[in-house]
């Protein structure tokens, strides 16, 4: 007889991030003053390793097609879930690996690596969230913690500047998203999602459901940096160390997606909310329209900054865009190919960006200034980090050299299936836009003649491994992005076939 | 497997480049190229296949294996040879190992990086010759942008960051309008195809399974699709108007790049003209071929007049490109079997004439470090013999008989004479700009070559070395042998192109 685990171990991608954090946090009572970082970074690395194991193992045995539900319905593991737990985890082990360097003088590291776990707990946990009241809970999960790390160079005027940006915005933001959830909750009588889904179908409150599901989304427009909420990204990107942008950018917007794919899809069906009866809120038009002003907005944006990290905070924003093209392209005739897209996008997304970033981090790390022309020659002194970040910005683009340019078009090809070949059309133009930002960078690497003499001196090994390992995975997604693919569709399938 | 060795050994040797120090890295990289040379070689000479590719001919080495399956799609690994393709590929290496070759005065710093992009270049090139599903062709066109930008702007001229800018920036937005060309089609077929593999998709629109798109009808669609594609491509040949990236990246490329550009990069767009535009939508290139006429026509003589106004030799190869370009072009719309046939082989034939004139002029410079026609006076005195080569590939660009542009402009007014209403007009006025490409080739040799010798240099102007010479020697005999015998391409081409002929009503 087979060993049967039991149900709540399908939690076991959050409950390893979980438990991290607590022996983080319980390292750090028994020694407060430690420095050996070593430790510190080795446990949260270990920890993130296993929960993205437990996440791809579980994908690997099919553990999501029979979605579990637990807690009364309040958690749901499917393969949505499963699928952007490995991309949190995985994200977060990139980050821990290179904040082994990036903090070498810092005088909070536990604190630092057990936020950090703490708030890749609360991301797992939105993919999982079934029940509004969950969403809300791990959101501010994964946000509280955001907010410190942003802040977490407490002497850097920036830093503190952007955490406080980003805490007023968020606390603004969530309370917008808990009365939305107050409203719903007036109409519907639940907050599990699918009894949501059911009572929205025929309620006469049409008018209050709709002001909640928009409120709902301000919420989620918050998290994933859409607009009109984004404007606190740009700040809170560029004050952090770069290690937290990277996370920020790149794990905590995919939670927000997770947690919009699931909540819209589910609880408030199109053809309930948009076409029924009972029609109350279009909100796939609202996404569509926010999805095009994200977009545009964000790389028109990056095209007209001064500073590097900046030009991928904007971008950032602008990618953003491209993933609401999952919500936005939903109207029933590509539904499962469009959400696929997104979160096939978001996965690549994951590696690409906190690649991207990461490679910041190694020019802080080194003093190279933050503006494009500090970078210049750089590919003379460092050509592998420079061939790595060649390869994130040109996937980021949706040049064929990563990932990216798969997802991307898939996207995209999927936009156009549903009817909305405008949307594509947009996309495509803000691609192209982007290439020349992106390649602004690369000019300034390999082309340009050096200034100055740059001071590198140490090549350290943590950022290095962090920065390689997200390169090879960006352009093994390219010949590999079958089985993602296959994932992403499964992951997709469950929300809205 | 033969395809996929060939650009998995090209790739490997491109690595091996990069790594290696600079003091081997060209010795190494020609050396390396020389695998990939020999392979495309034993494939030509065991080559067997038969009809077209897209119209359901059977392949030589042709491999498909599944890559992603998205929704209704399906993305493959789908790469085969026919007769069009073969050629290009034979060119490809040829030129890339004789690039390399010449790669040796010129380049003196960061070798191994130089090394490692050309051969990384040659395995991008190789895949867009050899890929017959869309998703992979294009990962391969995209992938030979990466390295050319990169070529041209660490070695190129004073203006290299400007041109290498230019060129990246109008070809990939070019790609996208075509992408989107592309892609509205798939979307168009509705259910009746359920890949992105060429050869499907081909067949479906030619047995006319268009359903439309959205607010377009079949009809609209078709037109939109075949001129966002056209656009595309015509940016990477380029036809006039497109053409303005082309003699700055031209100009500012060192040599063996130029070469590359010219001899096989051009290539790129009007064989993906061929395989897109033509195969895929013949009615709508009958229908519009007036038009696509005078823009063929437009950078014949506009390109001579261009080149005709230079007073840098390398413009002058420069933009003779465009014209000859422009033959290709008039070629493929006259819709024969002539006029395809030769438009096809003219892409074989200017990819080694150009090449030779590139890197004649390259041999040039490096000796006297000037390119500039007022500058120079009978070169002939002090290097005969790099001059009679330059004087022999300038022949052949006139179209000499007996010299492979003189096949490929034969069998192309040949086939573009009386083949559509006005096609007469066209071909004249075409047949006039050669004697305007005479006209400034011989001005250009009759001032800089012949003569009292003078030169402003501070240069020592004196014999070239054996290996700059060597590949020059290479490709004149390969332009006479194409000449003298045609049917070393000529055959396999027209069974590659006869069976798209019939289908446009076209006879001939």
């Amino acid at each position: 007889m087979a060993f049967q685990l039991p149900n709540w171990m399908a939690l076991a991608p959050t409950l390893a991030l979980g438990l991290t954090a607590l022996v983080l946090l319980l390292v750090d009572s028994i020694d407060p003053d430690t420095t050996d970082r070593g430790l510190l970074a080795a446990i949260a690395t270990v920890g993130s390793l296993a929960s993205a194991g437990f996440a791809a193992w579980y994908l690997l045995a099919g553990t999501g097609d029979q979605p579990f539900t637990l807690y009364s319905e309040a958690l749901v593991v499917d393969t949505m879930a499963l699928f952007f737990a490995f991309v949190f985890a995985s994200v977060t082990a990139m980050v821990t690996v290179a904040s082994y360097d990036y903090l070498r003088d810092h005088a909070y590291q536990a604190e630092y690596y057990a936020l950090v776990t703490l708030a890749a707990t609360g991301m797992t946990l939105m993919a999982a969230a079934n029940s509004l009241a969950v969403v809300f809970v791990s959101l501010e999960l994964a946000s509280l913690p955001s907010y410190a790390l942003v802040a977490i160079l407490k002497k850097n005027r920036g830093s503190v500047e952007a955490g406080l940006k980003y805490f007023l915005i968020g606390a603004l933001s969530a309370s917008v998203f808990a009365y939305g959830i107050s409203l719903i909750y007036g109409v519907s009588g639940s907050l599990v999602l699918p009894e949501v889904a059911s009572s929205v179908a025929q309620t006469e409150l049409t008018g209050v459901l709709g002001i909640g599901v928009m409120m709902v989304l301000g919420g989620f427009a918050f998290k994933t940096a859409s607009v009109p909420f984004h404007f606190w990204a740009p700040e809170a990107y560029e004050g952090a160390p770069a290690p937290i942008s990277a996370f920020l950018s790149s794990a905590s917007k995919a939670a927000g997606f997770a947690a919009a794919f699931r909540v819209m899809t589910v609880a408030f069906p199109v053809a309930a909310v948009a076409e029924g009866a009972a029609a109350s809120v279009d909100w796939v038009l609202a996404v569509q329209i926010l999805a095009v002003v994200t977009m545009t907005l964000g790389n028109f944006a990056a095209a007209t900054q001064d500073t590097v990290k900046r030009m991928l905070a904007y971008s950032s924003v602008g990618h953003a865009g491209y993933a609401l093209i999952g919500l936005a392209a939903l109207t029933g005739n590509n539904d499962t190919f469009v959400l696929a897209g997104s979160m096939a996008h978001l996965l690549v997304y994951g590696f690409m960006n906190t690649g991207a970033f990461l490679f910041i981090a190694l020019t802080e790390h080194w003093s190279i200034g933050r503006r494009f022309e500090d970078f210049n020659g750089l590919a003379s002194q460092a050509p592998f980090a420079c061939a790595a970040m060649t390869v994130f910005l040109f996937s980021l683009a949706g040049v064929p050299v990563g990932g990216g340019a798969l997802s991307k078009w898939f996207l995209f090809a999927g936009a156009v299936g549903a009817g909305f070949w405008w949307l594509a059309a947009v996309g495509v133009i803000n691609s192209a836009l982007s290439l020349y930002y992106y390649s602004r960078v690369v000019k300034a690497m390999w082309i340009e003649e050096a200034s100055g003499e740059f001071a590198i001196e140490s090549r350290p090994a943590g950022l290095y491994a962090a920065l390689v390992t997200a390169a090879v995975v960006t352009v093994l997604l390219l010949p590999g992005f079958g089985p993602v693919w296959e994932f992403a569709t499964e992951a997709a399938a469950a929300l809205v076939a | 497997m033969w395809i996929e060795a060939l650009i998995a050994v090209t790739m490997l040797g491109a690595f091996a480049a990069f790594l290696a120090p600079d003091k081997v890295a060209g010795k190494l990289a020609f050396a390396l190229s020389l695998l990939p040379l020999a392979g495309s070689l034993w494939m030509y000479s065991t080559y067997e296949a038969s009809g077209n590719a897209l119209t359901g001919g059977t392949l030589a080495f042709e491999e498909n294996f599944q890559w992603v399956v998205a929704g209704p799609y399906s993305l493959s690994w789908h790469v085969g040879l026919d007769g069009i393709s073969m050629p290009l590929v034979v060119l490809t290496t040829v030129l890339t190992t004789l690039a390399l070759l010449s790669s040796w005065t010129p380049i003196d710093e960061r070798q191994s990086q130089f090394y490692g992009l050309m051969l990384f270049l040659e395995a991008g090139l190789l895949g867009v010759f050899s890929a017959l599903d869309f998703f992979l062709w294009f990962v391969f066109w995209e992938m030979v942008l990466v390295p050319m930008y990169v070529l041209i702007g660490v070695w190129g001229g004073p203006r290299r960051k400007y041109a290498a800018i230019k060129m990246f920036v109008y070809t990939n937005i070019a790609s996208l309008v075509m992408f989107i060309g592309f892609i509205a089609l798939v979307f168009g077929l509705g259910d009746s195809v359920t890949s992105l593999d060429m050869p499907a998709v081909a067949q479906a629109l030619r047995a006319g399974q268009l359903q439309g798109l959205g607010p377009f009808g079949p009809e609209t669609l078709k037109v939109l699709a075949f001129f966002a594609m056209f656009v595309g491509f015509a940016v990477k040949v380029p036809v006039v108007p497109f053409h303005t990236w082309l003699p700055d990246a031209h100009v500012e490329a060192p040599t063996p790049v130029s070469v590359m550009l010219a001899g096989v990069l051009l290539k790129m767009g009007t064989y993906a003209l061929l395989r897109f535009n033509f195969t895929m939508l013949p009615d709508v290139a009958r229908d519009y071929a007036v038009l696509i006429a005078v823009f063929a026509v437009v950078s014949v003589i506009y390109g001579a007049m261009l080149a005709l106004a230079q007073s840098d030799l390398k413009r002058i190869v420069a933009y003779s490109s465009v014209s000859s370009m422009g033959y290709v072009i008039l070629g493929l719309v006259a819709y024969t079997m002539y006029g395809m046939g030769g438009a096809t082989f003219q892409m074989v034939a200017h990819g080694l004439i150009s090449g030779l004139m590139f890197m004649s002029v390259g041999v040039i410079y490096n000796t006297t470090h000037t390119r500039m026609v007022s500058d120079m006076s009978g070169m002939a005195s002090k290097m005969p013999f790099t001059v009679a080569v330059f004087v022999a590939g300038a022949f052949g660009y006139m179209g000499l008989p007996l010299m492979a542009g003189f096949a490929a402009e034969l069998f192309i007014f040949l086939g573009s004479f009386g083949a559509f209403a006005g096609s007469v007009w066209f071909t004249a006025i075409a047949m006039f700009g050669i004697v305007i490409v005479a006209g400034y080739l011989l001005f250009a040799m009759q001032r800089t070559l012949f003569g009292p010798f003078e030169l402003e240099t501070d240069y020592e102007v004196g014999r070239a070395p054996f290996h700059d010479v060597a590949p020059l020697v290479v490709l004149v005999l390969l332009v006479i042998l194409l000449g003298v015998d045609p049917n070393i391409f000529f055959g396999m081409i027209q069974d590659a192109v006869s069976p798209l002929v019939p289908a446009a009503g076209g006879g001939h």
